[in-house]
Formats: structure tokens, C-alpha cells, sequence
């Protein structure tokens, strides 16, 4: 029987993973433009280079 | 990929893929229809961005017209600065602009890559569904006037315009999707642990089984609380109206299983609904969210503001300093220059104005005003420089006035009531009545079961499957609609089309093409070399007349034209095989004045006058079919501003049955379909234009009509493409169906209904029977509605 709790346990706290990691996506706006980084993962060059990184910092 | 892309003799710019009028601007054997796309294509091409080009063919847009230098200096005024800079400290400023010409991935690789361009760029980030790009600079390096500049030197010129001062637009209610994740998540795990419930769990093992519970009602409680909040606060809103509308008996019904499985849980009777409840919630959230889906890249809302610009030049003491739009007081003088819009209803002081007024009052031929006259705001200038003294403030101006009438305002708030509601309000008495019945009996043969059996009654009984079958098959009629380009505001416009027995359209631009216009030619015969001379001409120049006429003359070769020389909204000239050739308007090639009812174009060989071109509406091919199909189910109505010039045609065209008005100003307009409305009809109006927008906003339904999607169009209530204008009676007939769509799910659901109430009323509705009923029930009308939907569709080849 016992084991049965501890499965529930894993059971809820991956699902609540999942969900945690829903509404964190949504909240980051990864839902707002699904066209744009479908094309941007195509690009070859990183948008950004490293030297530019470090000027803002 | 070749560098020219030759077909027969079509040559396209390597740039925007428009046809190439001359082979002589080139770059490293690649052809360019402009200085202007050769431009953008040596600066990338010197930063190594070339890849610009190698992700798709042609992406650039065509650089034929030249931008103001000036235009941006506004830019610098600190005022605007702070309105649209969305964050900035003492090293960087983030700024977001608008622009419409995104298009393709190539857009996205440039736009990300302006660090690229211009050292004090740190990054950029395109958003595609809105078509905006956010810029991080750093302010010691480069300004925003610089970087706009930077943008329209690439040919993404940013579009701001006056709505942008007016405050940050809200980002998009993400609540819904959260309460769509918490719902789906607490659903699905409570569906796992009612399985032991279903199968029967050994009474033997209480304390697991009180687990399970236990946990169920956990879980319930943020679905209960938070997900089905919506609906709580719909219901009680509408109570407050004292108006019964279709979440009212479903928040009831949510909160009488909530409580009634609390108390199972509780007192350890029973399993509780748990399960029910949150599926029901859950597919309700999913049904409104499918169905309020919005379009992003579409604004449904755009007044005056999104036409005006920022700022305009205000002359004090002959110095030239851009002002905010809002600062602009009468007694101001402006300078308006070529292509530029009035913002203010002014008197002209000085120069020569030519004001094209198709923007206001889709008369198509533009007007020319002396020093001295009165110009309305919202005309466009061609040609030269002109000055104007405001006598009225841009937001009290004829045009943008029509805008703050009283009446347009109140109709957003008596918006038209679904039948939806009105069906689950009989609904909701029948299941009051059945309870009393119930509880009568159970009172009378064994009171102990009153309770069970009369909240069995409303947990069974709720008209959610109304709902659902009413959002599935909105949703899906919506999603239909945008695959055929037609996109409406919401799902209330469905229904709003479907009432719809008169409608109105506009003509210019709406029956008749703005982009592809018939040229017919008048007066001495042309040779095919003065017809070559003509086109020759023609090319050189940007405006749209001689765009239209090199492409209709005489495609192919063209001659070499020199002494080019172009005045500004009079005319062209140059001297093409050894003959000078002027174009342009009656006084400038003649000398005289003459009136033509169309747009026209003069020419002559050697200041001798040979004829005239002149411009004629073509109207949209199949719209004499589209006629015939509405002719018999709708009253049919023409309003236009133009002139009776073509009243004949459109007699023809139309129909005898039609009502043709002329001469319509936008107020009148907007007054015509008041009068209708008065008469008890429901109108549809279909324009295009800013001159339409109050009859847009007055109609029942106001559908804009746009070339491409990247035209603005005037608020509304739907936006068609010009290319599905045509299906229209399609459209309409889908949107009928609706309404037989819902009913009959809304049937198949009273059966589902009767069965579960066969139980309740018994007082044995067993959490079993109730969590085999909802999902199917969801099921089947969720099957049913995509299923017709598609069907008919697919029978109306949309």
C-alpha cells in the first residue's frame, strides 16, 4: 500500500512539473510568436556576438 | 541562385523582385529596378549580410519612393522620445517599432543582425505576429532618430504614427491560458484517481480509498477557486444587469457539485463529482479559448490616430521645428510636404496645394486649392511644399470629429445578445422546474433523498454542453473564415452577419480595384515608337499613373530617356529618341483647363499635344456573379463619394433594384445606414477607406476591405482580403448555419441530458454514470460540430 502513496507522490510532483514549466513558458511570452523562432533556428550566425555581450555588462 | 533571372526579356531587381524597366542599374551582374534597392544591396552586401538574399528570393520591398530626408527629426524631440521608449537607463534604451513590411524570414535574419550595421545597436528581436522589432542601442552611440533612419535605409521603414503617443498598448491577457493549465492539469490527475473509485476499490482498504479522495478534493479546489473564476464573474455581472445569460446556471452548477462532493468527501458517503466538474471546466475554458482566438497581426480598432503622424513641422519665426501632433494649437502655421498628410483643418498660406481627399471622401481625383482656401485635415499634399495656419485643433477637425460622435460610442456597450443566452434561459427553467417536481415527490415518498436527488439534478442538468457546442463551432467557423482571409473581430460578429438583410457597399476601392485600373488612350493615333517613347518616359518616374502606363503602353525594351526631369504633381518630362516628350496633367502639358470625369494623363511629342490617357475604374472581376447571388436574398445599396460618371455602368452591374447614391460624404454615409437601421434592417457595410469608417462603426456589421494585409483599415467589425470579397455570399450563408449547427449539438446534448436526469431524479446518479456521460457528451458535440462545420465548408469549396 505504502508503495502505492510514494508512486502518487511521483506521479504528482512530475505532472506538476510539467505544469509548472506551462505556465512559465507562457509567462515568458514563448507563446506569442511561434512563426519567429521557427526561422530564427534556421540562421547560422548567433544574432548576438560574445564581444557585444560583454559591452553591455 | 542566378544573379539575374532572365525570362525571355523580363528582368526582375535582384532586391524586391519588381520588373526592371532598364538593364543600366547594375552591381556585380546583378540588376536592380531602382538607385534605391542597389543602395540596400551594397550596404549589406559590404557588412557581409548577404545571406539576406540567400534565404528567399527577392525579399526586399521596392525603394522606388524616396523617403524625406527630414522625416525623422522629430525623432529627436524629447517628448516623443519618452512616449515610445519602452525602457532606458544610462546606457541603453529599448525601443520597439512598428513595421509592416516583415514579411519573410529574410526580414527576421536583417532585423536581428543590425548590430551588425551600426556599432551602437546591441540586438534586435522581430516579433512576427505583431510585425514589430525591438532595438536595444546604447545612447552614447547612436540615437532612436538613428536608428529609424538606419531601418528606412534598409528599407524597413518604421510606421509610427499618432496612436503610438497614447500610451503602451496592454500586453495580451495571458489568464486565460494559466487558467487553461491549471484546469487540464488538476483534470487529468483527478481522472487518474477516480479510476480505483470507477473500478470498484476494495472497501477492505478505507485508508488508501480516503487518499485518493482526499487528494481529489485537493485538487479540485484551484479549479474551483481560480480556473472557473471567468465564469463567476460573467454571471454575476449579468445578474447585477438583471439579465440571465448561459454562465449563470453553469457557476451554479459548478458550485453546487463542488459543495455537494465536499460534503461526500467529508462525511465519507461518497466519491463526489470532482472528476465532472473539473472535465466540464476544463473543456469550457478550451471551447472559449478556441473561440476567442485572436489575430494579432490585425487591429480591429484603429481610429484616426493610427493614420496621423507623430509629429508635424510648425513654422515659428522661419525656423522649421517638429511638434508633437497634440501641441499643434490654431493660429499654428504647419508645412506640409509632397505625400505627407494635413493632420489639422487649415488655410493654405502659401504654396500650391494638389490634395488627393480619396482618403476621406473616396472621390478618387485629387482637388487643387489655392493660397488663400481651406483644406481639411486628413487630404493628402502631392506635390510640392505647401504651409497651412490651423484653424481648428486635430482633434475637433471635420474628419476625426466623426470619430467622437456620441452615438458610435454607446453601440459598443448595447451590443447584440447571443440566442445562446436566450436558449439556455428556457434551459434554465425546465431544470428549475424539474427540481421542484423532484423535490415535491421525494418529499411526499422519502424526504431523506430530497437533497441527493436535486443536486444530482443540477450537476447533471447544466447548460455547458450549450456552451461548448456554441464555442467549438464559433471557433471553428472563425478559423474556417481566417483560412479564406476573412477574419472577424469575435464570435458575436458571426451572428451579426448571419441577421444581416441589407447590404451596403462602398465603391471606390471596394467594387472597383484601386490596383488594377483600366487605361484607355484618346486623340491622334500613337505610333508603336511614340507608344515605346511614352512607356520609355513613364518608367523613369515613381508616381503611380506612370507606373500604370509604362506597364500598359508598351512592355519590354525600353529607350533611353535624357534630360529627365520630374515637377512635382504637374508632370514629367525627357527626351527620348531625339524627341522631347512631356506627360502630365491638362495645364501643365496644354496650358488650359478641362474637365474629365476621370483621372488623366496628357501627352505630347515636342510641346505638340497628341492626346490623353485617361484612368477609368475597373471593376473587380466576378462581381456581377457575387450581384446575382445576393440580388435575391438582400437588399443591395451603393454609396459612393465619386460623381454619377458611372452610373450607367453601375445600373448595369448592380441591377435595377440596387439604390445608388452619389455624391456621399462620410457623414451621410454614416446617415444612410442609420435610416435603414431606423426602418428595422440589419445592415452590412463593406468599405475601404477612412471615408467609410463611420458607417463602418454604425453598421450592424462593418466589414473593411483590404488590398493586402499589410493596409491599414478603419475599425471594424471584420476585415476581408479583396481577393475573397468575391465568396462573400459564402461567407454569409456559413455564418447562417451557425446557428442550426449549435441547435442540433445543442439536441444531441438534451439527450445526454435526459439520461443523466433518468438517474439524478432517482437520487442515484453515481459518480460513474456522471464521468461516463460529460466526457462523452463533450465528445460527441465536440465531433459534431468540427465535423459539420468542415463538411460545409468543404461543400462550399471555402
Amino acid at each position: 500500500m505504502s508503495v502505492i502513496i510514494i508512486l502518487l507522490i511521483a506521479s504528482i510532483s512530475v505532472a506538476s512539473l510539467f505544469l509548472f514549466a506551462f505556465l512559465w513558458s507562457v509567462k515568458t511570452g514563448q507563446f506569442d510568436d511561434e512563426n519567429a523562432s521557427a526561422s530564427r533556428i534556421l540562421f547560422d550566425d548567433k544574432p548576438l556576438d560574445v564581444s557585444k555581450v560583454k559591452k553591455i555588462v | 541562385m542566378p544573379a539575374k533571372i532572365t525570362e525571355q526579356i523580363k528582368i526582375t531587381c535582384f532586391h524586391c523582385g519588381e520588373e526592371c524597366c532598364t538593364t543600366n542599374i547594375r552591381m556585380e551582374a546583378k540588376c536592380f529596378c531602382c538607385e534605391g534597392c542597389k543602395l540596400v544591396y551594397r550596404l549589406l552586401n559590404q557588412e557581409g549580410l548577404c545571406d539576406y538574399y540567400n534565404l528567399n528570393k527577392n525579399p526586399g520591398t521596392s525603394q522606388r519612393m524616396h523617403v524625406r530626408k527630414e522625416k525623422f527629426a522629430f525623432l529627436d524631440n524629447e517628448a516623443i522620445q519618452l512616449k515610445l521608449i519602452s525602457f532606458s537607463n544610462e546606457r541603453q534604451v529599448h525601443v520597439t517599432f512598428y513595421i509592416p513590411q516583415i514579411h519573410c524570414s529574410s526580414c527576421l535574419y536583417l532585423l536581428e543582425n543590425l548590430h551588425r550595421l551600426d556599432n551602437g545597436i546591441v540586438s534586435g528581436k522581430v516579433n512576427f505576429a505583431r510585425k514589430d522589432v525591438t532595438i536595444v542601442f546604447l545612447r552614447q552611440e547612436t540615437s532612436i532618430r538613428k536608428v529609424a533612419e538606419l531601418l528606412t535605409g534598409i528599407g524597413y521603414e518604421p510606421y509610427i504614427s499618432l496612436s503610438d503617443l497614447q500610451g503602451k498598448k496592454p500586453d495580451a491577457d495571458k489568464s486565460m491560458l494559466y487558467r487553461l493549465g491549471v484546469a487540464g492539469f488538476c483534470f487529468g490527475n483527478i481522472m487518474l484517481m477516480s479510476f480505483p473509485e470507477y473500478l470498484g476499490i476494495d472497501a477492505s482498504e478505507p485508508a488508501l480509498r480516503n487518499i485518493f479522495r482526499w487528494l481529489n478534493f485537493v485538487l479540485a479546489i484551484p479549479v474551483f477557486l481560480y480556473a472557473a473564476y471567468p465564469f463567476y464573474e460573467s454571471s454575476f455581472k449579468s445578474l447585477r444587469h438583471k439579465f440571465l445569460n448561459i454562465d449563470a446556471p453553469i457557476a451554479l452548477a459548478i458550485i453546487i457539485t463542488f459543495m455537494r462532493s465536499t460534503w461526500e468527501v467529508f462525511s465519507g458517503t461518497g466519491a463526489g463529482y470532482f472528476d465532472s466538474m473539473t472535465g466540464i471546466v476544463f473543456f469550457m475554458l478550451a471551447g472559449r479559448f478556441l473561440q476567442d482566438k485572436t489575430y494579432r497581426q490585425l487591429s480591429f480598432d484603429r481610429d484616426y490616430t493610427a493614420y496621423f503622424p507623430v509629429a508635424v513641422s510648425v513654422i515659428t519665426n522661419d525656423t522649421e521645428a517638429a511638434t508633437a501632433l497634440p501641441d499643434i494649437k490654431p493660429g499654428d502655421t504647419l508645412l506640409v510636404h509632397n505625400e505627407e498628410l494635413i493632420p489639422a483643418d487649415g488655410i493654405i498660406t502659401r504654396g500650391k496645394a494638389d490634395i488627393d481627399y480619396s482618403f476621406v471622401t473616396g472621390e478618387s481625383i485629387s482637388v487643387v486649392k489655392e493660397t488663400g482656401e481651406l483644406v481639411y485635415a486628413g487630404g493628402k499634399q502631392k506635390g510640392g511644399n505647401i504651409e497651412i495656419l490651423v484653424v481648428k485643433e486635430v482633434a475637433q477637425s471635420y474628419l476625426t470629429a466623426l470619430w467622437s460622435r456620441d452615438e458610435l460610442k454607446d453601440k459598443q456597450t448595447n451590443k447584440h445578445v447571443s440566442f445562446v443566452h436566450l436558449l439556455s434561459r428556457y434551459f434554465t427553467y425546465i431544470v428549475f422546474a424539474i427540481a421542484v417536481f423532484t423535490t415535491l415527490y421525494w418529499k411526499i415518498n422519502d424526504p431523506s433523498r430530497i437533497w441527493i436527488a436535486v443536486t444530482s439534478i443540477f450537476i447533471i442538468a447544466c447548460p455547458c454542453a450549450l456552451l461548448l457546442s456554441n464555442t467549438f463551432t464559433n471557433g471553428n467557423i472563425l478559423r474556417i473564415l481566417s483560412r479564406n482571409n476573412f477574419y472577424l473581430r469575435g464570435a458575436q460578429t458571426i451572428e451579426d452577419i448571419a441577421a444581416v438583410n441589407h447590404i451596403v457597399f462602398d465603391k471606390t476601392g471596394t467594387l472597383t480595384s484601386v490596383q488594377q485600373q483600366s487605361v484607355t488612350y484618346q486623340g491622334k493615333a500613337l505610333t508603336e515608337l511614340q507608344k515605346q517613347q511614352v512607356a520609355s518616359l513613364a518608367a523613369c518616374s515613381n508616381h503611380p499613373l506612370s507606373r500604370m502606363l509604362a506597364k500598359e503602353t508598351k512592355p519590354g525594351d525600353h529607350l533611353h530617356v535624357s534630360a529627365y526631369r520630374e515637377f512635382p504633381g504637374k508632370g514629367i518630362e525627357g527626351v527620348v529618341e531625339n524627341s522631347l516628350v512631356k506627360m502630365g496633367s491638362c495645364v501643365f502639358i496644354t496650358g488650359n483647363i478641362k474637365l474629365h470625369k476621370d483621372t488623366v494623363v496628357y501627352v505630347s511629342f515636342d510641346d505638340e499635344t497628341v492626346g490623353w490617357f485617361s484612368f477609368g475604374n475597373n471593376y473587380r472581376k466576378g462581381i456581377p456573379a457575387l450581384i446575382k447571388n445576393l440580388k435575391n436574398k438582400y437588399r443591395l445599396s451603393v454609396l459612393t463619394g465619386d460623381n454619377e460618371a458611372e452610373k450607367d455602368m453601375l445600373w448595369k452591374l448592380m441591377g435595377n433594384e440596387t439604390s445608388l447614391l452619389f455624391y456621399q460624404a462620410p457623414e451621410q454615409k454614416l446617415n444612410y445606414i442609420k435610416t435603414l437601421q431606423a426602418g428595422g434592417e440589419k445592415v452590412m457595410m463593406i468599405g475601404d477607406g477612412l471615408n467609410d469608417a463611420g458607417a463602418l462603426k454604425q453598421a450592424d456589421a462593418g466589414i473593411a476591405l483590404s488590398e493586402d494585409n499589410n493596409n491599414f483599415t478603419p475599425s471594424s467589425d471584420g476585415i476581408i482580403a479583396a481577393g475573397s470579397f468575391l465568396k462573400l455570399s459564402k461567407f454569409i450563408r456559413l455564418c447562417k448555419a451557425n446557428r442550426y449547427i449549435v441547435s442540433t449539438s445543442f439536441i444531441i446534448s438534451i439527450t445526454y441530458n435526459i439520461i443523466g436526469l433518468y438517474f439524478a431524479v432517482q437520487g442515484r446518479l453515481s459518480p460513474l454514470v456522471a464521468a461516463i456521460l460529460m466526457p462523452s457528451s463533450s465528445l460527441c458535440i465536440f465531433l459534431f460540430t468540427f465535423g459539420t462545420t468542415n463538411w460545409l465548408a468543404k461543400r462550399m469549396k471555402l
